[in-house]
């Protein structure tokens, strides 16, 4: 008798995301579906608002990471107006930049992905959490951590004016420039985010590094896909999250594209399935072939790790020290370990805080040049970040008016869909095996497939990066046989 | 569980996560919290089960902030579920308050949405046909997916609330009075909107005032903002008369016109209407002619007027939704 198993993450009726395992005849995973549940639609109620509004509406896709819909809004705006932009205003906007990648890797690392390595992923639920980690690092670590997220916050806050909503990119710019006050208010800030990365660093070789189960975990668990990598790359192919083109590599290192902003529709295109709201990125020239891994496969991740996967060097020295050190460590680049990818925002971190040393020290960051009015409305743009879940395109057109004829968007996790897919099912099929009693380990596994894309489905459609509850339904015909939760 | 310690917590329905990153940036006042209450569910940071959730007693949980809007059936039915669940359910930001952002769907119908999403657009696949269904048969299962509502409404539509804390998001200082007027019992009357001021965005910003007389609104990029200057007499659309204080001023202090996140001014029931008047008043003109070409420069007022307030307005309950 063939058997369902439904994992809620969080359930049917709590929504926004759930996953459904089928058995065969003999037990084992025939097939595995994670679906998205939610929409909002931001694509349609964008279009009749004002252009230059868009970038203070686009940001409530994702309180997490507004401020990569923020710049990709901003730029694909700037477009739409002729594209001419002070150089200043780049630089204050990837100044910003680098603070909002930091607050956003340290949630992530230490809020999310911590408890696993700091407690052990067979800890008690109840523990596995921040406050858990605090108990056993100590309120003094724990204190750094929140301080640390606090600064990153704040330099974004003194730079532009808010740190979750900027409303601060204009057409042509930004709304306002950095006083010399400001800067000198900034420098301290950075130099603790300096030590703090360095820190973060160090703990992670200490806590994961010196355990041989966890370093076997990352590179021999069922946490590899042999798909390809996406990431920006300036123009010496190191990583730059503001701006570049988008570099596509494969598995074995080999480069399979490139593009700039305004040609991505030529290089990817995203396939709908029934099932899900959420739609399936894939390389538009080698078509859409399902979920399949292989040399030949169109599909692509895109996270700190496939960033790292992509570029040929950091843009950085220090960053460059720890880039090394982790291809080193793991068998060489590119790197297919997915759980890697908690060591690869750290190494990303060490390069957001070395630009921001480099825009401090910027002798022109203070100068008043940092925004000109737009003379013509041109009617096109597209805005190409990296956010910190994955490279994040926004499209606009606009009439004469100026008024949003047109949006199209793909976010950072939805780049990831279909790999997340795929390694969810692999997950189940190397926990439930025929005769076998499914266990809690199932659900553990399953999550730490998901954490390592730090998923943000608020982006994509909905819920957020975290704990998500965890219920499995096991199903005999209509029956339900087992059920398991955390 | 510890004795006597309030039980709380945080739930989002069609949300950013806006609202949940406001509660962690109150920082070291977090571990604070943690002392006096157990955060018995909050998925962004705390494990929690669902079932629970499900099996608490009625009136088990002492605070819910629930944030976000409702779009779908089973943003509404956690919305009931907690009600039930929670002494005090609070609407926590703009989305739960008035609707927010999400809310400016209810200018689209959902056809034209799933049309916009799934039949169109510059990447999608080519020869592509499928749109997402409620039941989809796949080689021989049946997989569900919710089907949401035509429109988006705010909490207040769907259960009875306690409290409103507006903002997108609320000011996270704005987040630490609250809760600690919750710890303390220092709420007011039930119904009331916390975690803000009596007055309006205007009355708070600092920015220099004269008597007011536009003869021309500015679209923002097509001037560049006085930073010190109020920006309305600049012509520069700005919702700060017309809004509740309590945000920080922090979007003229961006050097860019508030859009009313804070709500309706006290005493306002309307804050679109609240605003039409405002500006009206405003206009250096007295020709009827003259002063709708004024108007005419601004286009697609709706969006200005009820940027965070569509689903509460009375434009939308005319319209019916």
């Amino acid at each position: 008798m063939t058997r369902t198993i439904s994992i809620d993450p969080i359930t049917r009726l709590e929504g926004h995301g759930k996953i459904d395992i089928h058995l065969d005849e003999a037990g084992g995973v025939a097939d595995c579906f994670f679906q998205i549940p939610e929409l909002r639609g931001f694509e349609r109620f964008v279009v009749g608002r004002p252009i230059e509004e868009l970038p203070r509406i686009v940001t409530r896709i994702c309180g997490v990471c507004p401020a990569s819909h923020h710049l990709a809004s901003a730029k694909a705006v700037d477009g739409c107006f002729g594209g001419e932009v002070p150089p200043l205003a780049h630089k204050l906007r990837e100044m910003y930049y680098q603070a909002h990648f930091i607050h956003s890797h340290i949630a992530h690392f230490y809020a999310l992905a911590a408890p696993d390595f700091v407690l052990g992923p067979d800890a008690d639920p109840a523990v596995r959490n921040i406050l858990g980690v605090v108990g056993k690092v100590g309120l003094e670590i724990g204190g750094q951590v929140i301080r640390a997220r606090a600064i990153a916050q704040d330099i974004q806050r003194i730079i532009g004016g808010r740190s979750t909503h900027p409303v601060w990119c204009l057409p042509g710019g930004v709304a306002k420039g950095l006083s010399t006050d400001e800067l000198a208010e900034i420098r301290p800030l950075v130099a603790q985010l300096s030590t703090f990365a360095d820190f973060s660093l160090q703990l992670f070789r200490d806590l994961v590094l010196g355990n041989p189960t966890y370093v076997d975990l990352i590179v021999n668990g069922p946490y590899t896909l042999d798909v390809h990598n996406m990431g920006l790359v300036d123009a010496n192919d190191a990583p730059n999250f503001y701006d570049g083109q988008v570099r596509v590599v494969d598995y074995e290192g080999r480069e399979i594209c490139r593009y700039k902003p305004d040609e991505y529709r030529h290089y990817v295109a995203e396939h709908v399935e029934p099932w899900t709201y959420l739609k399936f990125p894939y390389l538009k020239q080698r078509g859409w072939h399902g979920f399949k891994e292989g040399i030949d496969s169109s599909l692509y991740c895109a996270t700190p790790l496939a960033r790292l996967n992509v570029a040929e060097r950091m843009a950085t020295p220090r960053a460059q020290v720890a880039y090394e050190e982790l291809f080193a460590a793991l068998g060489g680049r590119p790197c297919r370990a997915l759980l890697a990818n908690h060591w690869a925002r750290l190494v990303e971190m060490v390069q957001n805080v070395e630009s921001l040393q480099a825009f401090c020290a910027d002798p022109e960051i203070t100068s008043d040049a940092y925004r000109v009015v737009p003379q013509r409305i041109t009617g096109e743009g597209v805005g190409i970040v990296e956010a910190m879940r994955g490279t994040l395109t926004h499209h606009y057109t606009c009439d004469e008016k100026g008024i949003c004829t047109s949006a199209n968007l793909i976010v950072g996790t939805t780049n990831n869909n279909a790999p997340i897919q795929m390694v969810t099912k692999k997950a189940a099929q190397a926990m439930i095996k025929p005769g076998e009693e499914p266990n809690q380990g199932i659900l553990n596994m399953i999550e730490m497939a998901f954490r390592a894309f730090d998923p943000c489905y608020s982006c994509a459609t909905h819920y957020l990066p975290g704990k998500m509850p965890l219920r499995v339904r096991i199903f005999r015909g209509s029956e339900l046989w087992r059920e398991l939760s955390r | 569980m510890g004795a006597g310690k309030l039980q709380v917590a945080l739930y989002w329905g069609a949300a950013c996560g806006g609202c949940d990153v406001a509660v962690l940036d109150t920082n070291e006042f977090i571990l604070e919290v943690a002392k006096v209450a157990d955060i018995r569910f909050w998925p962004i940071a705390v494990d929690g089960k669902y079932q629970d959730l499900e099996a608490m007693a009625d009136g088990e949980l002492d605070l819910t902030l629930f944030s976000g809007a409702v779009r779908n059936s089973e943003n509404e039915h956690i919305a009931r579920l907690l009600r039930r669940k929670s002494k005090l359910l609070v609407a926590f930001g703009s989305c739960a308050h008035l609707g927010g952002i999400p809310g400016l769907a209810n200018l689209s119908s959902r056809e034209a949405i799933l049309a916009t999403v799934y039949q169109g657009g510059p990447s999608l696949e080519p020869g592509s046909s499928a749109v997402p269904q409620t039941v989809t048969a796949v080689n021989g299962y049946e997989l569900e997916l919710p089907a949401f509502y035509p429109r988006v409404y705010r909490l207040a539509d769907v259960v009875d609330v306690d409290y409103f804390v507006p903002g997108c998001p609320p000011a996270p200082a704005q987040v630490k009075s609250v809760l600690l007027a919750v710890v303390k019992g220092e709420l007011p009357a039930r119904g009331a909107v916390v975690g803000a001021g009596e007055r309006t965005v205007c009355d708070d910003c600092t920015r220099t005032k004269s008597a007011k007389a536009v003869k021309r609104f500015f679209r923002p990029w097509e001037i560049i903002q006085d930073p010190e200057r109020c920006l309305l007499e600049q012509g520069i659309l700005c919702l700060g008369s017309a809004t509740r204080s309590g945000c920080g001023v922090r979007c003229p202090n961006s050097n860019q016109g508030c859009r009313g996140c804070y709500g309706p001014a006290p005493g306002a029931v309307d804050q679109g209407a609240k605003f039409l008047s405002a500006i009206s008043s405003i206009i250096d003109s007295k020709e009827p002619r003259e002063i709708e070409a004024i108007l005419g420069g601004l286009p697609d007022f709706v969006s200005f007027a009820y940027r965070f307030g569509l689903p509460a307005s009375r434009l939308q309950r005319r319209h019916g939704g």
